[in-house]
Protein backbone atom coordinates (compact mmCIF):
# COMPACT_ATOMS: atom_id res chain seq x y z
CA UNK A 1 0.00 0.00 0.00
CA UNK A 2 1.38 3.44 -1.09
CA UNK A 3 -0.95 6.14 -0.02
CA UNK A 4 0.54 9.60 -0.85
CA UNK A 5 4.17 7.92 -0.93
CA UNK A 6 6.66 9.63 -3.41
CA UNK A 7 6.72 8.14 -6.94
CA UNK A 8 10.19 7.01 -7.72
CA UNK A 9 10.52 8.18 -10.98
CA UNK A 10 13.99 6.07 -12.98
CA UNK A 11 11.83 2.85 -13.83
CA UNK A 12 12.82 3.80 -17.20
CA UNK A 13 16.73 3.43 -17.82
CA UNK A 14 18.33 4.05 -20.73
CA UNK A 15 21.75 3.07 -21.33
CA UNK A 16 23.31 6.34 -22.89
CA UNK A 17 26.28 5.67 -24.78
CA UNK A 18 24.97 2.81 -27.17
CA UNK A 19 23.81 3.49 -30.76
CA UNK A 20 21.01 1.27 -30.38
CA UNK A 21 19.55 3.24 -27.96
CA UNK A 22 18.84 0.34 -25.77
CA UNK A 23 15.90 0.75 -23.06
CA UNK A 24 15.24 -1.46 -20.27
CA UNK A 25 11.31 -0.75 -19.54
CA UNK A 26 9.88 -2.37 -16.28
CA UNK A 27 7.05 -0.34 -16.51
CA UNK A 28 5.50 0.55 -20.04
CA UNK A 29 3.87 3.13 -18.83
CA UNK A 30 4.96 5.94 -17.06
CA UNK A 31 3.32 8.87 -15.81
CA UNK A 32 4.88 11.53 -14.01
CA UNK A 33 4.08 14.72 -12.56
CA UNK A 34 1.42 15.59 -14.83
CA UNK A 35 -0.64 19.56 -14.53
CA UNK A 36 -3.29 20.32 -17.12
CA UNK A 37 -5.96 23.17 -16.84
CA UNK A 38 -8.99 23.26 -18.91
CA UNK A 39 -9.36 27.30 -19.06
CA UNK A 40 -9.38 27.47 -15.68
CA UNK A 41 -10.63 24.16 -14.39
CA UNK A 42 -7.71 22.07 -13.14
CA UNK A 43 -7.84 18.93 -14.33
CA UNK A 44 -4.57 17.41 -13.34
CA UNK A 45 -2.83 18.16 -10.28
CA UNK A 46 0.70 16.59 -9.69
CA UNK A 47 -0.50 13.04 -11.71
CA UNK A 48 2.16 10.37 -10.96
CA UNK A 49 1.23 6.06 -11.49
CA UNK A 50 3.14 3.60 -13.63
CA UNK A 51 1.74 0.32 -16.07
CA UNK A 52 3.84 -2.68 -15.33
CA UNK A 53 4.94 -4.65 -18.67
CA UNK A 54 2.46 -7.62 -18.67
CA UNK A 55 -0.02 -6.75 -16.00
CA UNK A 56 -3.41 -5.46 -15.99
CA UNK A 57 -3.52 -2.33 -14.12
CA UNK A 58 -6.91 -0.26 -13.46
CA UNK A 59 -7.44 3.58 -13.03
CA UNK A 60 -10.61 4.07 -11.09
CA UNK A 61 -11.82 7.46 -10.10
CA UNK A 62 -15.28 9.31 -9.71
CA UNK A 63 -15.80 11.38 -12.81
CA UNK A 64 -13.78 14.44 -13.22
CA UNK A 65 -10.77 12.72 -11.49
CA UNK A 66 -8.82 13.15 -14.50
CA UNK A 67 -8.93 9.35 -16.07
CA UNK A 68 -9.70 10.17 -19.25
CA UNK A 69 -7.56 13.18 -19.71
CA UNK A 70 -4.50 11.18 -18.66
CA UNK A 71 -5.44 8.10 -21.07
CA UNK A 72 -5.80 10.62 -23.78
CA UNK A 73 -2.56 12.32 -23.21
CA UNK A 74 -0.78 8.57 -22.57
CA UNK A 75 -2.40 8.00 -26.14
CA UNK A 76 -0.88 10.65 -27.66
CA UNK A 77 -4.25 12.25 -28.32
CA UNK A 78 -3.69 15.51 -25.84
CA UNK A 79 -0.40 17.62 -24.36
CA UNK A 80 -0.18 18.08 -20.68
CA UNK A 81 0.72 21.83 -20.05
CA UNK A 82 3.32 20.14 -17.70
CA UNK A 83 5.20 16.65 -16.32
CA UNK A 84 6.22 13.92 -18.94
CA UNK A 85 4.72 10.79 -20.42
CA UNK A 86 6.45 8.08 -21.35
CA UNK A 87 4.90 4.88 -22.94
CA UNK A 88 7.13 1.70 -24.17
CA UNK A 89 10.19 4.50 -23.60
CA UNK A 90 8.23 6.53 -25.80
CA UNK A 91 6.78 10.18 -25.25
CA UNK A 92 3.59 9.72 -27.36
CA UNK A 93 2.50 13.30 -27.91
CA UNK A 94 3.30 13.30 -31.88
CA UNK A 95 4.71 10.14 -31.49
CA UNK A 96 5.75 7.85 -35.00
CA UNK A 97 3.53 5.94 -36.65
CA UNK A 98 5.64 2.71 -35.47
CA UNK A 99 5.15 3.75 -31.99
CA UNK A 100 1.09 3.96 -32.37
CA UNK A 101 1.36 0.85 -34.28
CA UNK A 102 2.45 -0.27 -30.49
CA UNK A 103 -0.47 0.87 -29.08
CA UNK A 104 -4.24 -0.49 -29.10
CA UNK A 105 -7.49 2.22 -27.80
CA UNK A 106 -10.56 1.67 -26.98
CA UNK A 107 -12.18 4.70 -26.90
CA UNK A 108 -15.34 5.60 -24.67
CA UNK A 109 -18.36 5.21 -26.23
CA UNK A 110 -18.77 7.58 -29.61
CA UNK A 111 -16.68 7.91 -32.40
CA UNK A 112 -17.50 5.13 -34.72
CA UNK A 113 -18.57 6.32 -37.83
CA UNK A 114 -22.38 6.29 -37.77
CA UNK A 115 -22.85 4.97 -41.58
CA UNK A 116 -20.76 2.10 -41.40
CA UNK A 117 -21.19 -1.55 -40.81
CA UNK A 118 -18.58 -2.96 -38.35
CA UNK A 119 -16.61 -5.12 -40.46
CA UNK A 120 -16.29 -2.27 -42.99
CA UNK A 121 -14.25 -0.10 -39.94
CA UNK A 122 -12.45 -3.24 -38.82
CA UNK A 123 -11.39 -4.02 -42.22
CA UNK A 124 -10.27 -1.11 -42.42
CA UNK A 125 -8.30 -0.37 -39.32
CA UNK A 126 -6.50 -3.33 -40.09
CA UNK A 127 -4.69 -2.25 -43.33
CA UNK A 128 -2.87 0.48 -41.05
CA UNK A 129 -1.00 -2.16 -39.58
CA UNK A 130 1.85 -4.82 -40.97
CA UNK A 131 0.56 -7.75 -39.23
CA UNK A 132 -3.32 -7.01 -37.82
CA UNK A 133 -5.17 -9.98 -36.29
CA UNK A 134 -7.85 -11.85 -39.29
CA UNK A 135 -11.15 -9.57 -39.05
CA UNK A 136 -13.22 -12.69 -39.16
CA UNK A 137 -12.55 -14.74 -36.25
CA UNK A 138 -11.97 -11.66 -34.05
CA UNK A 139 -14.99 -10.50 -34.98
CA UNK A 140 -16.76 -14.21 -34.21
CA UNK A 141 -14.99 -13.70 -30.81
CA UNK A 142 -16.83 -10.78 -29.82
CA UNK A 143 -20.23 -11.45 -31.19
CA UNK A 144 -19.73 -9.05 -33.65
CA UNK A 145 -20.65 -11.28 -36.57
CA UNK A 146 -24.09 -11.54 -35.35
CA UNK A 147 -25.18 -7.96 -35.95
CA UNK A 148 -22.81 -6.88 -38.81
CA UNK A 149 -25.73 -6.20 -41.26
CA UNK A 150 -26.43 -3.33 -39.05
CA UNK A 151 -24.53 0.21 -39.39
CA UNK A 152 -23.14 1.50 -36.39
CA UNK A 153 -25.83 4.14 -36.02
CA UNK A 154 -28.49 1.42 -35.45
CA UNK A 155 -26.13 -0.47 -32.52
CA UNK A 156 -26.69 -0.61 -29.24
CA UNK A 157 -24.24 1.09 -27.04
CA UNK A 158 -23.31 -2.65 -26.00
CA UNK A 159 -22.83 -3.73 -29.19
CA UNK A 160 -20.85 -0.39 -30.43
CA UNK A 161 -18.29 -1.21 -27.01
CA UNK A 162 -17.61 -4.58 -28.69
CA UNK A 163 -16.71 -3.13 -31.84
CA UNK A 164 -14.66 -0.30 -30.25
CA UNK A 165 -13.13 -3.03 -28.39
CA UNK A 166 -12.15 -4.86 -32.26
CA UNK A 167 -10.58 -1.76 -33.09
CA UNK A 168 -8.24 -1.36 -30.17
CA UNK A 169 -7.00 -5.62 -30.69
CA UNK A 170 -6.71 -5.24 -34.35
CA UNK A 171 -3.44 -4.34 -34.76
CA UNK A 172 -1.90 -6.55 -31.87
CA UNK A 173 -0.64 -3.92 -29.40
CA UNK A 174 1.44 -4.18 -26.99
CA UNK A 175 0.06 -1.94 -25.18
CA UNK A 176 -4.00 -1.56 -24.98
CA UNK A 177 -5.63 1.32 -23.00
CA UNK A 178 -9.28 0.32 -22.52
CA UNK A 179 -11.48 3.48 -21.58
CA UNK A 180 -14.56 1.76 -19.72
CA UNK A 181 -14.84 -1.56 -21.12
CA UNK A 182 -17.66 -3.15 -20.27
CA UNK A 183 -19.80 0.02 -19.47
CA UNK A 184 -23.72 -0.96 -20.68
CA UNK A 185 -22.76 -4.87 -21.54
CA UNK A 186 -24.63 -7.60 -20.00
CA UNK A 187 -23.40 -9.82 -17.82
CA UNK A 188 -22.03 -12.55 -20.20
CA UNK A 189 -21.31 -9.93 -22.72
CA UNK A 190 -19.21 -8.62 -19.73
CA UNK A 191 -17.38 -12.32 -18.93
CA UNK A 192 -16.62 -12.56 -22.11
CA UNK A 193 -14.57 -9.32 -22.22
CA UNK A 194 -12.75 -9.93 -18.99
CA UNK A 195 -11.91 -13.12 -20.83
CA UNK A 196 -10.80 -11.91 -23.48
CA UNK A 197 -8.35 -8.96 -21.73
CA UNK A 198 -7.24 -11.72 -19.18
CA UNK A 199 -6.21 -13.99 -22.49
CA UNK A 200 -4.16 -11.01 -24.20
CA UNK A 201 -2.68 -9.88 -20.88
CA UNK A 202 -1.47 -13.65 -20.79
CA UNK A 203 0.02 -13.32 -23.90
CA UNK A 204 2.47 -10.40 -22.55
CA UNK A 205 0.50 -7.43 -23.43
CA UNK A 206 -0.04 -4.14 -20.98
CA UNK A 207 -3.63 -3.76 -20.63
CA UNK A 208 -4.82 -0.46 -18.71
CA UNK A 209 -8.33 -0.32 -17.72
CA UNK A 210 -10.26 2.62 -16.25
CA UNK A 211 -13.46 1.61 -14.98
CA UNK A 212 -15.53 2.78 -12.50
CA UNK A 213 -16.96 -1.00 -11.44
CA UNK A 214 -14.83 -2.27 -8.21
CA UNK A 215 -16.15 -6.03 -9.64
CA UNK A 216 -14.26 -5.12 -12.93
CA UNK A 217 -11.11 -3.72 -10.96
CA UNK A 218 -11.59 -7.24 -8.74
CA UNK A 219 -12.08 -9.51 -11.33
CA UNK A 220 -9.58 -8.27 -13.89
CA UNK A 221 -6.78 -5.91 -12.75
CA UNK A 222 -3.08 -6.80 -11.22
CA UNK A 223 -2.52 -3.30 -9.82
CA UNK A 224 -5.42 -0.60 -9.05
CA UNK A 225 -4.77 3.62 -9.30
CA UNK A 226 -7.32 5.30 -7.28
CA UNK A 227 -7.41 8.77 -8.55
CA UNK A 228 -9.55 12.11 -7.20
CA UNK A 229 -9.07 15.68 -8.09
CA UNK A 230 -6.13 14.78 -10.76
CA UNK A 231 -4.06 13.21 -8.29
CA UNK A 232 -3.40 9.56 -7.45
CA UNK A 233 -4.50 9.14 -3.81
CA UNK A 234 -4.10 5.11 -3.86
CA UNK A 235 -1.89 2.92 -5.92
CA UNK A 236 -1.12 -0.73 -5.11
CA UNK A 237 -1.92 -4.61 -6.28
CA UNK A 238 -5.71 -4.95 -5.54
CA UNK A 239 -5.09 -6.61 -2.19
CA UNK A 240 -3.50 -3.73 -0.98
CA UNK A 241 -5.15 -1.19 -2.13
CA UNK A 242 -8.40 -3.19 -0.91
CA UNK A 243 -7.45 -3.53 2.56
CA UNK A 244 -9.38 -5.16 5.63
CA UNK A 245 -12.97 -3.52 4.08
CA UNK A 246 -12.65 -4.26 0.44
CA UNK A 247 -11.92 -2.61 -2.68
CA UNK A 248 -15.67 -0.53 -2.24
CA UNK A 249 -15.26 0.79 0.79
CA UNK A 250 -11.58 1.60 0.68
CA UNK A 251 -12.40 3.71 -2.60
CA UNK A 252 -15.07 5.59 -0.74
CA UNK A 253 -13.11 6.37 1.71
CA UNK A 254 -9.99 7.67 -0.37
CA UNK A 255 -12.64 9.85 -2.66
CA UNK A 256 -15.08 10.82 -0.28
CA UNK A 257 -14.05 14.10 0.02
CA UNK A 258 -14.07 15.24 -3.02
CA UNK A 259 -17.98 15.14 -3.38
CA UNK B 1 6.42 -6.45 -32.48
CA UNK B 2 3.57 -4.77 -33.93
CA UNK B 3 4.40 -2.58 -37.01
CA UNK B 4 2.66 -0.22 -38.57
CA UNK B 5 1.75 -0.97 -42.74
CA UNK B 6 3.78 1.23 -45.03
CA UNK B 7 2.66 5.15 -45.15
CA UNK B 8 1.86 4.28 -48.91
CA UNK B 9 -0.13 1.14 -47.86
CA UNK B 10 -2.56 3.44 -45.27
CA UNK B 11 -2.59 6.38 -47.52
CA UNK B 12 -4.58 3.83 -50.29
CA UNK B 13 -6.70 2.21 -47.17
CA UNK B 14 -7.72 5.85 -46.10
CA UNK B 15 -8.36 6.64 -50.02
CA UNK B 16 -10.57 3.82 -50.55
CA UNK B 17 -12.61 4.53 -47.23
CA UNK B 18 -13.29 8.06 -47.83
CA UNK B 19 -14.06 7.33 -51.23
CA UNK B 20 -16.62 4.96 -51.15
CA UNK B 21 -17.79 7.63 -47.84
CA UNK B 22 -18.40 10.69 -50.65
CA UNK B 23 -19.50 8.82 -53.27
CA UNK B 24 -22.26 6.91 -51.62
CA UNK B 25 -22.91 10.07 -49.99
CA UNK B 26 -25.75 10.82 -53.07
CA UNK B 27 -27.49 14.29 -51.90
CA UNK B 28 -23.96 15.86 -51.41
CA UNK B 29 -23.09 14.16 -55.14
CA UNK B 30 -25.73 15.98 -56.60
CA UNK B 31 -25.32 19.24 -54.70
CA UNK B 32 -21.64 19.53 -55.84
CA UNK B 33 -22.68 18.86 -59.30
CA UNK B 34 -25.94 21.12 -58.99
CA UNK B 35 -24.52 24.36 -57.94
CA UNK B 36 -21.82 24.68 -60.10
CA UNK B 37 -23.85 23.64 -63.00
CA UNK B 38 -25.95 26.66 -62.19
CA UNK B 39 -23.12 29.12 -62.39
CA UNK B 40 -22.21 27.35 -65.66
CA UNK B 41 -25.47 28.06 -66.96
CA UNK B 42 -25.78 31.15 -65.66
CA UNK B 43 -22.34 32.54 -66.89
CA UNK B 44 -23.38 31.35 -70.25
CA UNK B 45 -26.14 32.82 -70.80
CA UNK B 46 -25.96 36.32 -69.07
CA UNK B 47 -23.19 38.75 -70.57
CA UNK B 48 -22.38 39.81 -66.97
CA UNK B 49 -19.41 40.05 -64.86
CA UNK B 50 -16.92 40.76 -67.74
CA UNK B 51 -14.58 37.69 -68.07
CA UNK B 52 -11.78 39.38 -70.02
CA UNK B 53 -11.28 38.88 -73.81
CA UNK B 54 -12.11 35.61 -75.90
CA UNK B 55 -14.96 33.18 -76.41
CA UNK B 56 -16.80 33.63 -72.64
CA UNK B 57 -17.82 29.98 -72.49
CA UNK B 58 -13.91 29.13 -72.66
CA UNK B 59 -13.17 31.42 -70.16
CA UNK B 60 -16.56 29.84 -67.94
CA UNK B 61 -15.79 26.58 -67.50
CA UNK B 62 -12.37 26.86 -66.29
CA UNK B 63 -13.47 29.13 -63.91
CA UNK B 64 -16.49 26.76 -62.68
CA UNK B 65 -14.42 23.77 -62.52
CA UNK B 66 -11.76 25.85 -60.11
CA UNK B 67 -14.99 26.40 -58.38
CA UNK B 68 -16.22 22.49 -58.21
CA UNK B 69 -12.71 21.96 -56.64
CA UNK B 70 -12.90 24.54 -53.67
CA UNK B 71 -16.21 23.84 -53.13
CA UNK B 72 -14.92 20.04 -52.98
CA UNK B 73 -11.81 20.13 -51.62
CA UNK B 74 -11.98 23.00 -49.16
CA UNK B 75 -15.84 23.92 -48.02
CA UNK B 76 -16.69 19.98 -47.59
CA UNK B 77 -13.84 18.82 -46.43
CA UNK B 78 -13.40 21.80 -43.93
CA UNK B 79 -16.90 20.86 -42.29
CA UNK B 80 -16.85 17.27 -42.43
CA UNK B 81 -13.80 17.44 -40.63
CA UNK B 82 -14.54 19.78 -38.33
CA UNK B 83 -17.70 17.85 -37.51
CA UNK B 84 -15.85 14.69 -37.36
CA UNK B 85 -13.50 15.95 -35.12
CA UNK B 86 -16.37 17.37 -32.65
CA UNK B 87 -18.23 13.40 -32.56
CA UNK B 88 -15.02 11.79 -31.70
CA UNK B 89 -14.18 10.00 -35.34
CA UNK B 90 -10.92 11.58 -35.36
CA UNK B 91 -9.86 9.93 -32.32
CA UNK B 92 -10.58 6.87 -33.83
CA UNK B 93 -8.03 7.16 -36.47
CA UNK B 94 -5.86 9.38 -34.36
CA UNK B 95 -4.56 6.28 -32.20
CA UNK B 96 -3.84 4.56 -35.85
CA UNK B 97 -0.76 4.69 -37.74
CA UNK B 98 -2.07 6.74 -40.09
CA UNK B 99 -1.23 10.24 -38.90
CA UNK B 100 -1.85 13.65 -39.99
CA UNK B 101 -0.38 13.89 -42.97
CA UNK B 102 -1.82 10.47 -44.18
CA UNK B 103 -5.46 11.81 -43.28
CA UNK B 104 -4.89 14.69 -45.84
CA UNK B 105 -3.43 12.53 -48.31
CA UNK B 106 -6.41 9.98 -48.31
CA UNK B 107 -9.07 12.74 -48.38
CA UNK B 108 -7.37 14.10 -51.34
CA UNK B 109 -7.16 11.00 -53.21
CA UNK B 110 -10.68 10.84 -52.20
CA UNK B 111 -11.74 14.23 -52.58
CA UNK B 112 -10.13 13.81 -56.25
CA UNK B 113 -12.52 11.10 -57.34
CA UNK B 114 -15.70 13.23 -56.74
CA UNK B 115 -13.89 16.09 -58.86
CA UNK B 116 -13.74 13.59 -61.32
CA UNK B 117 -17.54 12.67 -61.33
CA UNK B 118 -17.68 16.98 -61.38
CA UNK B 119 -15.36 18.01 -64.22
CA UNK B 120 -16.42 15.11 -66.26
CA UNK B 121 -20.27 16.26 -66.04
CA UNK B 122 -19.73 19.81 -65.81
CA UNK B 123 -17.30 19.19 -68.81
CA UNK B 124 -19.99 17.73 -70.74
CA UNK B 125 -22.41 20.63 -70.38
CA UNK B 126 -19.45 22.91 -70.92
CA UNK B 127 -19.18 20.93 -74.38
CA UNK B 128 -23.11 21.23 -74.35
CA UNK B 129 -22.94 25.21 -74.49
CA UNK B 130 -20.26 25.17 -77.39
CA UNK B 131 -17.34 25.24 -74.95
CA UNK B 132 -14.06 24.63 -77.37
CA UNK B 133 -10.96 23.64 -74.95
CA UNK B 134 -7.63 23.52 -75.97
CA UNK B 135 -7.40 19.89 -75.46
CA UNK B 136 -3.01 20.02 -75.45
CA UNK B 137 -3.59 21.91 -71.94
CA UNK B 138 -5.17 18.79 -70.63
CA UNK B 139 -2.57 17.66 -68.73
CA UNK B 140 -1.49 20.63 -67.22
CA UNK B 141 -4.87 20.93 -65.76
CA UNK B 142 -5.19 18.27 -64.57
CA UNK B 143 -2.11 18.45 -62.93
CA UNK B 144 -3.34 21.58 -61.47
CA UNK B 145 -6.78 20.01 -60.13
CA UNK B 146 -4.78 17.48 -58.20
CA UNK B 147 -2.41 20.15 -56.78
CA UNK B 148 -5.72 22.15 -56.06
CA UNK B 149 -7.10 19.57 -54.15
CA UNK B 150 -4.15 18.73 -52.31
CA UNK B 151 -3.40 22.58 -51.33
CA UNK B 152 -7.25 23.14 -50.69
CA UNK B 153 -7.95 19.71 -48.37
CA UNK B 154 -5.00 21.05 -46.46
CA UNK B 155 -6.31 24.41 -45.72
CA UNK B 156 -9.35 22.48 -44.77
CA UNK B 157 -7.73 19.98 -42.33
CA UNK B 158 -5.80 23.44 -40.70
CA UNK B 159 -9.30 25.04 -40.66
CA UNK B 160 -11.36 21.60 -39.15
CA UNK B 161 -8.20 20.96 -36.48
CA UNK B 162 -7.80 23.81 -34.95
CA UNK B 163 -11.95 25.82 -34.69
CA UNK B 164 -15.05 24.35 -32.99
CA UNK B 165 -17.12 22.85 -35.57
CA UNK B 166 -19.66 25.77 -35.68
CA UNK B 167 -16.91 28.26 -36.53
CA UNK B 168 -15.41 25.46 -38.98
CA UNK B 169 -18.69 25.97 -40.40
CA UNK B 170 -19.35 29.62 -40.51
CA UNK B 171 -15.69 30.21 -41.62
CA UNK B 172 -15.76 27.89 -44.45
CA UNK B 173 -18.70 28.82 -46.18
CA UNK B 174 -17.63 32.58 -45.52
CA UNK B 175 -14.22 32.31 -47.43
CA UNK B 176 -16.14 30.08 -50.23
CA UNK B 177 -18.20 33.06 -51.04
CA UNK B 178 -15.26 35.37 -50.66
CA UNK B 179 -13.36 33.21 -53.42
CA UNK B 180 -16.49 32.88 -55.49
CA UNK B 181 -16.26 37.43 -55.63
CA UNK B 182 -13.11 37.86 -55.40
CA UNK B 183 -10.85 35.17 -54.89
CA UNK B 184 -9.85 34.91 -59.03
CA UNK B 185 -12.11 31.51 -59.43
CA UNK B 186 -14.98 32.55 -61.71
CA UNK B 187 -13.51 36.11 -62.60
CA UNK B 188 -9.69 36.12 -63.72
CA UNK B 189 -7.18 38.03 -61.65
CA UNK B 190 -6.69 40.52 -63.90
CA UNK B 191 -10.54 41.79 -63.79
CA UNK B 192 -9.98 42.45 -60.21
CA UNK B 193 -8.98 45.67 -58.99
CA UNK B 194 -5.36 46.09 -59.11
CA UNK B 195 -4.61 46.78 -55.24
CA UNK B 196 -5.60 43.11 -54.84
CA UNK B 197 -4.85 41.83 -58.00
CA UNK B 198 -1.39 40.58 -57.20
CA UNK B 199 -2.06 38.72 -53.56
CA UNK B 200 -5.14 37.27 -55.24
CA UNK B 201 -2.97 35.50 -57.99
CA UNK B 202 -0.67 34.34 -55.04
CA UNK B 203 -3.73 32.49 -53.12
CA UNK B 204 -4.12 29.05 -54.17
CA UNK B 205 -7.69 30.36 -55.71
CA UNK B 206 -6.47 32.59 -57.98
CA UNK B 207 -3.72 30.36 -59.10
CA UNK B 208 -6.44 27.39 -59.79
CA UNK B 209 -8.46 29.53 -61.40
CA UNK B 210 -6.06 31.55 -63.85
CA UNK B 211 -3.95 28.31 -64.35
CA UNK B 212 -7.22 26.56 -65.26
CA UNK B 213 -8.06 29.14 -67.92
CA UNK B 214 -4.18 29.49 -69.07
CA UNK B 215 -4.24 25.95 -69.56
CA UNK B 216 -7.91 25.03 -71.23
CA UNK B 217 -8.19 28.86 -73.12
CA UNK B 218 -4.22 29.44 -73.53
CA UNK B 219 -5.10 32.70 -71.70
CA UNK B 220 -1.38 32.91 -70.22
CA UNK B 221 1.55 30.59 -68.93
CA UNK B 222 0.77 27.59 -66.20
CA UNK B 223 4.04 28.21 -64.80
CA UNK B 224 3.44 30.41 -61.91
CA UNK B 225 -0.03 29.05 -61.05
CA UNK B 226 1.40 25.47 -60.65
CA UNK B 227 4.31 26.53 -58.41
CA UNK B 228 2.05 28.82 -56.24
CA UNK B 229 -0.24 25.80 -55.37
CA UNK B 230 2.51 23.61 -55.24
CA UNK B 231 4.06 25.86 -52.36
CA UNK B 232 0.82 25.74 -50.79
CA UNK B 233 0.49 22.74 -50.81
CA UNK B 234 3.65 21.40 -49.51
CA UNK B 235 3.39 24.28 -46.66
CA UNK B 236 0.12 22.81 -45.26
CA UNK B 237 1.64 19.32 -45.24
CA UNK B 238 4.22 20.63 -43.38
CA UNK B 239 2.08 22.90 -40.61
CA UNK B 240 -0.84 19.98 -41.05
CA UNK B 241 1.51 17.48 -39.09
CA UNK B 242 2.51 19.97 -36.15
CA UNK B 243 -0.58 21.62 -35.20
CA UNK B 244 -3.46 18.99 -36.06
CA UNK B 245 -5.66 18.04 -33.13
CA UNK B 246 -7.50 14.96 -33.37
CA UNK B 247 -9.55 15.13 -30.17
CA UNK B 248 -12.19 18.07 -30.13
Amino acid sequence: MSFGQRYEYPSVRTLPFTDLHLTFVTETVVVRDLHHRYGTTPALDGMSWSARAGAVTAVLGPNGAGKTTTIEMAEGLRRPDAGEIRVLGTDPWQASAQHRARVGVMLQEGGLPGGTRPSRLLRHLARMYASPVEVDPLMDRLGITAFDRTTMRRLSGGQRQRVALAAALVGRPEVLFLDEPTAGLDPHARRDVWTLVKETRDNGVTVVVTTHSFEEAERLADRVVVLARGRVVADGSVAEVAGAHGLEQSYFSLTEDVR
Amino acid sequence: MSAAAPPATRVRAQAAFETRTLLTNGEQLLVSVLLPALALVGLATASVPDLGSGRRIDLAVPGVLALAVVSTAFTGQAIATGFDRRYGLLRLLGVTPLGPRGLLAGKAVAVLSVIAVQTVLLGGLGLALGWRPHWSGLPAALLLMVLGAWAFVGIALLLAARLRSEGVLALANLIWVLLLLGGGLILPTDRLPAAVRGVVRLLPSGALGDGLRAALAGSGSVWLPLLVLLVWSLACSVVLSHVFRWTD
